[in-house]
């Protein structure tokens, strides 16, 4: 480890209704791995965009070499020696590795110099290269080495590694692990973004942990262990708790039972055996770091993926898991996606128009084909007002409403229908906290009305402020449950990093 | 310094009352352009917009003509809103026209020395089947093996021309026809009613409001046609919502055949008469142009319908009068959806231009 390289001072970035980046300070030093970890949110993308010339910061210096450092773009980054490997790969499928090195480089080179510079680094760096097989052919690992070289073809002095072993098996972590140790010895940098704890101790040197955009703790990695890695990621998060058991019924209505589903795609998380039980008028909440299965597991659950490949789900002794979505919705089971703008409601349409996405057999919105209008409005005032949307009327757009109007729009559509079991993800994502503490509200109100709420979230406060049960999806795989009010932060959090004790 | 080349942003907000100006934005930017060609020809540009816009529709007659080809576009474009406000880009409603012609005629042909009132109804039918089969075809290879439905239905008006070409000059060739590639004429009563003694605009100017009419309330007011827009908006919601995808395209494809079919048919029974190869001077293509110049509007695409009508006539005039190719009648319908994709994108989107260190 060496001196400074990169000083990063008051970086603050803000965007509408949220600060991203809070005063973000610390220093990289050179010749080193440097991980930044937080949760999804914490700001970690916004950073390294800014290091990268994608993001402008809105206020703050960075320091290259004891130099002033500002970019515009990715290219000039490039130019004064950052490089990134993003984590979903650029690269043109039809063509082969060397055509797509060739349309990666700025300056004009031949393909005798590339190929003599590639064999250098292919052996420097152990990256073996199968220069004329077209991108289509190669693993997800073999795409990001073809990543990799086309970014040292440029030689950086830093290289930003973007969750890079999100797509890798772990024989292909361990082989990226040596690339990364010979990249170090000869004196470059990596910055290492990720929310796996276990890399973090084994792989880097120092680590700066983030949260709610702010820094937590910049120290070298070798006196931590995950577990004191996992509670300074999270916090000291089981401050209020005021989860309330009393009305839960031990009658389980929704049940599943030995999920598995394939996907062949690098970019989606297979499921592996996923099993969990609801009871009438629980809260359960399934937790972890995005990309682990949570939307894989909601498009099975909502319906609108019943491609399984083994497993069932069982509802008031009925077997749901062929059915497609409003067949489910006919049993009085509903669902908010993560996605409001294009998933659960159409930004393009009025209020009014949204209700309809979600119909239940008690609504009286649809006669002989005929859309009854009146109906569909007079539901969208009663939600408007008893769920305190703020908009100039059911006429509105969706896309004119604020995130947290918007949700509450949502949510209030789906829980006007009184239903029997509500699958709701990431409830609160994104929006302002006051909408946040009054959709909380409404669903703990839910819950003690008898209905049965499953959670997606990768907030963990969220989910222990409301929930009964926690269960943690990592990899396609979900931890047996854990009573909330007796759970262990760092338990939680070794579960969410891919650690199992 | 700036950059030389401008960036496209997308806008956080497009103007909605700009979205209703489009269409005359690109109607004006369109006569300007074609004022300039007109000077570059060394034509006075008054005279020739005039010869080319004015004229034609001067007269009764004119009138009559202008709704003779604004029917078949007006009906095209309408059954074409169904796919595109679906997302779905059928544009092979020039071969849907040409199978519902060869239907809907094969009947005229099958029943030519019959007269009697059943005949034109089931024409017009057997021209909505034609269609509909036709445009079928695509929706069938997009939903069971996921083609591209711009290439299967574009491949396939050729297709269609070609058995129209194959029929007139051989099986259903006119025996009495010299060997002209032509079919025998239709009996009077398979012939769509003209609505005026001695013009030619015809019962097909009835059936295409008709049908606009219903289309505008199944848009506006069916389940079928919220779940036409959501899908077109948003697959994903479509999916939430439960909305059965599949089932929408075929219904789509299969409207905007029976339309295209219908119009293929009014053609042949109505203006012409007969089968032979050139029934349409490619309203199926133009048709599209209409749609998106009527902003898939059952009104907007009335007057779009009757504006694109209007360079058809003036492109003959122009040949008349001022020596001009009618091909300009073409360069004038480009320019329109040049300009209406244009105005389209800097609606959604701007240009900015980056700076320079």
């Amino acid at each position: 480890m060496g001196d400074t390289i990169l000083n990063i001072e008051n970086i603050t970035k803000s965007f509408p209704r949220v600060i991203a980046n809070k005063k973000v300070t610390f220093d990289i030093k050179k010749n080193a791995v440097h991980a930044i970890l937080g949760e999804n949110g914490a700001g970690k993308s916004t950073l390294v965009k800014i290091l990268y010339g994608l993001l402008e910061p809105d206020e703050g210096n960075i320091k290259l070499n004891n130099k002033d450092f500002k970019v515009n773009s990715p290219a000039e980054a490039r130019k004064q020696g950052i490089g990134m490997v993003f984590q979903h790969f650029s690269l043109f499928d039809s063509l082969s590795v060397k055509e797509n090195l060739i349309l990666g480089i700025d300056e004009k080179m031949s393909y005798s110099d590339l190929e003599n510079k590639l064999e250098n680094i292919s052996s420097r760096y152990n990256l073996p290269l199968d220069l004329d097989a077209p991108i289509t052919a190669l693993s997800a690992g073999e795409k990001q080495r073809v990543e990799i070289v086309r970014i040292l073809l440029q030689d950086p002095q830093i290289l930003i590694m973007d969750e890079p072993t999100s797509v890798l098996t772990p024989q292909e972590v361990e082989s990226l692990f040596v690339t990364l140790n010979a990249l170090v010895k000869e004196g470059r940098t990596i910055l290492y973004i990720t929310h796996k704890l276990e890399e973090v101790i084994s792989i880097c040197d120092t680590v700066t942990i983030m949260r709610s955009g702010e820094i937590i703790d910049t120290s070298s990695t070798a006196n931590q262990t995950a577990k004191t890695l996992a509670t300074k990621m999270l916090g000291q998060k089981l401050d209020d708790l005021k989860t309330n058991y009393g009305h839960i019924k031990d009658e389980v209505n929704f049940e599943v039972k030995n999920i598995s589903c394939d996907f062949n795609d690098p970019f989606l998380t297979d499921l592996k055996n996923i099993s969990f039980q609801v009871r009438v008028g629980e809260i359960y909440g399934i937790a972890g770091v995005a990309g682990n299965g949570q939307s894989e597991l909601m498009d099975i659950l909502t319906g609108e993926n019943i491609n399984i490949k083994s497993g069932s789900i069982t509802f008031d002794n009925k077997k749901i898991e062929k059915y497609g979505p409003q067949k489910r919705r006919d049993l009085s089971i509903s669902f908010v996606p993560e996605n409001r703008l294009g998933h659960s409601a159409v930004p393009e349409l009025s209020l009014s128009e949204n209700i309809l996405l979600s119909q239940f057999p008690k609504n009286n919105f649809i006669r002989n084909g005929i859309i009854l209008k009146n109906n569909v409005d007079d539901f969208a005032n009663n939600v408007i007002n008893e769920f305190k949307v703020i908009t100039p009327g059911n006429d509105a757009k969706a896309s004119s409403l604020s995130g947290g109007n918007l949700q509450k729009y949502v949510i209030g559509r789906e829980i006007s229908s009184k239903p029997k079991i509500l699958i709701i993800s990431h409830p609160t994502w994104g929006i302002d906290a006051g909408a946040e503490h009054s959709i909380r509200e409404s669903l703990i109100e839910l819950s003690q009305n008898g209905t049965s709420i499953i959670v997606i979230s990768q907030d963990l406060d969220e989910l222990i402020e409301i929930t009964h049960k926690i269960s943690v999806i990592y990899d396609g795989n979900l931890s047996k449950p854990f009573k909330t009010s007796e759970i262990e932060i760092e338990k939680l959090g070794l579960l969410m990093g891919g650690k199992n004790e | 310094m700036n950059s030389l080349f401008p960036s496209i942003v997308s806008r956080s907000q497009s103007s909605s009352l700009m979205n209703f100006f489009v269409p005359i934005i690109s109607i004006v930017l369109t006569l300007i352009t074609g004022s300039i060609i007109f000077v570059l020809l060394g034509f006075d540009p008054v005279y020739a917009l005039y010869t080319f816009f004015i004229s034609p529709i001067s007269s009764t007659y004119g009138i009559s003509e202008l709704f003779v080809k604004a029917t078949p576009l007006a009906l095209i474009a309408i059954g074409l809103s169904y796919c595109f406000k679906n997302n779905i880009y059928n544009i092979g409603a020039e071969g849907q026209l040409t199978m519902g012609a060869i239907f809907g005629g094969g009947i005229g042909i099958l029943f030519h020395d019959t007269n009697a009132f059943w005949l034109l109804p089931l024409m017009i039918f057997a021209g909505a089947i034609g269609g509909a089969l036709w445009g079928l075809i695509p929706a069938i290879l997009k939903t069971k093996f996921n083609t591209n439905e711009i290439l299967t239905s574009l491949m396939l008006v050729y297709v269609a021309l070609f058995v129209l070409d194959y029929l007139v000059v051989g099986p259903w060739k006119d025996p009495f026809g010299y060997s002209f590639p032509k079919s025998r004429p239709f009996s009077e009563s398979g012939r769509m009613p003209l609505l005026f003694d001695g013009l030619r605009v015809h019962f097909g100017l009835i059936i295409t409001l008709f049908l606009i009419f219903i289309s505008w309330f199944i848009f506006s007011k069916t389940i079928f046609g919220f779940q036409l827009k959501v899908s077109g908006y948003s697959p994903k919601a479509a999916r939430y919502a439960g909305f059965n995808q599949t089932t929408l395209v075929f219904f789509a494809f299969a409207i905007c055949g029976a339309f295209a079919g219908i119009a293929g048919l009014a053609e042949v029974s109505g203006p012409i008469g007969l089968l032979y190869r050139d029934i349409s001077p490619n309203y199926g293509f133009t048709a599209i142009i209409v749609a998106f110049l009527g902003r898939l509007h059952p009104i907007g695409i009335i007057f779009a319908s009757l504006v694109i009508a209007l360079t058809y006539l003036g492109a003959e005039d122009a040949q008349l009068f001022l020596q001009i190719p009618s091909a300009v009648g073409f360069i004038f319908q480009g320019l329109v959806l040049f300009y209406l994709l244009g105005a389209e994108l800097l609606i959604n989107y701007k240009l900015t231009y980056k700076k320079l260190l």
